[in-house]
């Protein structure tokens, strides 16, 4: 017996090569199909952040890699009053750009707080209390509630601009924080009435025979359980809060203007400069863009809830 | 709704005469005191009277005390009943008082001819409106742009689809992948007309157009022709959601339990037929799901419009919510605006119904 005999007991077959090599040209296509998705989704972002370093020449020459095609500039963030050498004087852009900021995350924070607070108590009720409200049953409730994110966003716009105008509330935040909230509501909803339908009823049960009431039990016993599934909600609010725009341009002008308004308004007039745009662009996208990267599994989770029954 | 179990409590109430008064009391006390000072602002604003009143604000407070009140006497009236009640009870007056009184003074207005800019006031013009928006042509036209895009949602479904069974096969950095995909979702409409819409597509030295020049395309332009600008906005739109697609779509494969694969492959069913017969219909519940919520946001598409075309080229792109917005915003004209939206969420609402019955048939299972 010689040793060509011996590998030849174990070579691989005709229909084993077969496929390994299918199994190649699969392993190929599925990361080709991914790594080309995932330049899709990235270049954009990547091209915002380096057309913030770049000064007019290189925008004219479409230079796409730092530090080879061209050196990147503070020019962006200068314009913005956040560059290194203008950090530490006074700049009426910065203060500008702060107040819009503040003005976004406050608005934001607290329409997803006040929108968690009424849509997981409303989900916990109708996910473990039988109602009946006149003709509403359980069913109906849940239906009335989720059937406000049918309601385009436009029939409410221009009423509301002559009420908050009636009573004063127009420009203000608080006006933007209750309407945002009317619009996020039926998703917290929709979320949380699935992380409670998913905590057994007896939990509460136990509670109440240790002498809970039923706000002591959701109060300390359901709300910890369901905390991840109130974070998804809550992110989930955020993003959508922060990215709005079509309320914020109609009700407000000079105090309540939201980061995308700012964004909206300078991209309308001609001859800005691209560098502070796309500084200015990369700013208002920097904190969802952080958060997506740091929370990724609670947006994922609060998106997959209904989806899988 | 039968998801999850009803607690049910039986408790037993002591609830004195005196304290349910009271509770009524408060309701109704409330309840008067907003009607009163809303009257009174009422006969100030004609004229009759004169308090002096700057806005609306006094009514507006009485009926937060009123709503107040409404909810501790649920408590005092009903007892552990009302308890109960408390927990759907703030979230329903809130929804009410932001969409039920807005939507009914929405009709008010929608049948007036006010324009804000002109001191006239608000006047009543009957069916005006109704027929000034027969004969809109861009209106209408807007509406078929509504078709069109949402048409385009079942390309992104199919886009969607596949990134899901790619993301679910067996890959390395799924993680970096799953983050990637995701963060169109993450950026603002406004921010991505900018970078996309404004910068990217440029025609003179936008990165895209440099590609296509490359390409061979000599003179590329983006947003010129009524067909090419229609398409770039469903693209970018379909950049910013189609992740949202993914994940529900990636939730519900996640959940099908492998042993069907298994039995299917132990079968001798090859990986085409895999998927179109027992995947895709086990998907099915969850594609619904995920287009019925996809064309709910498609409806109210604006923010890009608005931002990168404005509704151009001769109101090729205009979709109805950025079309009424110019509408506002150009010629102040609330009156015509809201009920050009009314008959919008008409419309939506009859195609939604019908739609989410059809729904309901296809998603009962065929077995």
């Amino acid at each position: 017996m010689t040793d060509a005999t011996q590998t030849q007991i174990f070579h691989d077959g005709d229909a084993d090569k077969g496929f390994r090599a299918g199994w190649w040209t699969s392993r190929v296509l599925i990361y080709g199909i991914l790594i080309l998705w995932a330049i899709v989704c990235l270049f954009p972002i990547y091209w915002t952040i380096t057309t913030s370093f770049k000064a007019a020449p290189d925008v004219m020459k479409g230079n796409i890699v730092p530090w080879v095609d061209y050196t990147p500039k503070w020019l962006g963030f200068r314009s913005l009053g956040l560059s290194p050498e203008t950090i530490g004087s006074e700049s009426t852009v910065r203060e500008e750009f702060l107040k819009r900021f503040w003005n976004s995350a406050i608005v934001a924070v607290c329409s997803s707080l006040l929108a968690l607070i009424l849509g997981s108590m409303a989900a916990y009720g109708l996910s473990r209390f039988s109602y009946k409200f006149g003709f509403m049953k359980n069913g109906d409730i849940l239906f009335f509630f989720l059937s406000q994110l049918i309601l385009p966003p436009v029939v409410l716009a221009l009423p509301f601009l002559v009420l908050y105008k009636e009573v004063a509330l127009l420009d203000t935040r608080i006006g933007l924080i209750l309407l945002y909230t009317l619009t996020v509501l039926p998703i917290v909803i929709w979320i949380m009435r699935d992380q409670f339908g998913s905590i057994p009823a007896e939990l509460e049960e136990a509670a109440f025979v240790d002498g809970l009431s039923v706000w002591g039990a959701f109060l300390t016993i359901v709300m910890p359980i369901a905390l991840p599934g109130m974070v998804a909600a809550f992110i989930l609010s955020l993003v959508l809060t922060w990215n709005e725009y079509f309320f914020a341009a109609l009700l407000t002008s000079t105090h309540a203007n939201t980061l995308p308004v700012m964004v909206a308004s300078q991209t309308g007039s001609q001859g800005i400069s691209w560098w502070s745009m796309a500084a200015l662009s990369f700013m208002a996208i920097l904190p969802l863009i952080v958060i997506g990267i740091l929370l990724e599994r609670f947006i994922i989770k609060g998106m997959a809830a209904g989806a899988v029954k | 709704m039968s998801e999850g179990e009803y607690l049910h409590v039986v408790t037993r109430d002591d609830i004195s005469d005196t304290r349910r008064r009271f509770g009524r009391g408060i309701v109704w006390a409330t309840g008067l005191l907003t009607l009163g000072v809303a009257l009174l602002q009422f006969l100030d604003q004609n004229g009759a009277i004169n308090f002096g009143f700057e806005n609306w604000r006094p009514t507006l407070y009485a009926y937060c005390t009123w709503i107040v009140a409404f909810c501790w006497a649920q408590v005092l009236v009903h007892g552990e009943q009302g308890k109960r009640r408390l927990f759907i009870v703030p979230a329903a007056i809130f929804v009410v008082s932001m969409v039920v009184f807005p939507l009914i003074f929405a009709l008010g207005i929608a049948f007036s001819d006010w324009n804000l800019s002109s001191p006239d006031g608000r006047q009543f013009n009957g069916l005006d409106n109704v027929r000034q928006m027969w004969g809109d042509p861009f209106y209408w036209n807007a509406m078929t742009n509504m078709v069109w895009y949402c048409l385009a949602i079942i390309v992104e479904y199919a886009i969607a689809f596949g990134l899901a069974l790619l993301l679910n096969a067996q890959i390395r950095g799924r993680k970096f992948f799953r983050v990637a995909f995701l963060l169109p979702l993450m950026l603002s409409p406004v921010a991505v007309s900018w970078m996309i819409g404004k910068s990217m597509l440029e025609i003179r030295f936008g990165p895209i157009s440099r590609l296509l020049r490359d390409l061979g395309w000599d003179n590329p332009s983006f947003f010129g022709s009524p067909e090419v600008a229609r398409f770039w906005i469903m693209a970018m739109d379909a950049w910013t959601f189609i992740p949202f697609m993914m994940i529900m779509i990636l939730a519900g494969l996640q959940a099908i339990p492998r042993e069907l694969h298994e039995a299917a492959e132990v079968d001798g069913a090859s990986s085409w037929r895999r998927f179109w017969e027992v995947t895709f219909p086990l998907m099915l519940p969850v594609s619904i799901t995920a287009i019925l919520i996809r064309i709910i946001f498609k409806l109210k598409l604006a923010d890009i419009i608005i931002n990168v075309t404005s509704g151009g080229p001769g109101g090729a792109t205009d979709s109805v919510t950025s079309f009424i917005f110019r509408e506002y915003r150009d010629r102040s004209n609330v009156g015509y605006g809201t009920l050009l939206a009314i008959a919008y969420l008409v419309i939506i609402v009859i195609v939604m119904t019908i739609v989410m019955k059809l729904a309901e048939r296809w998603m009962r299972p065929r077995y």
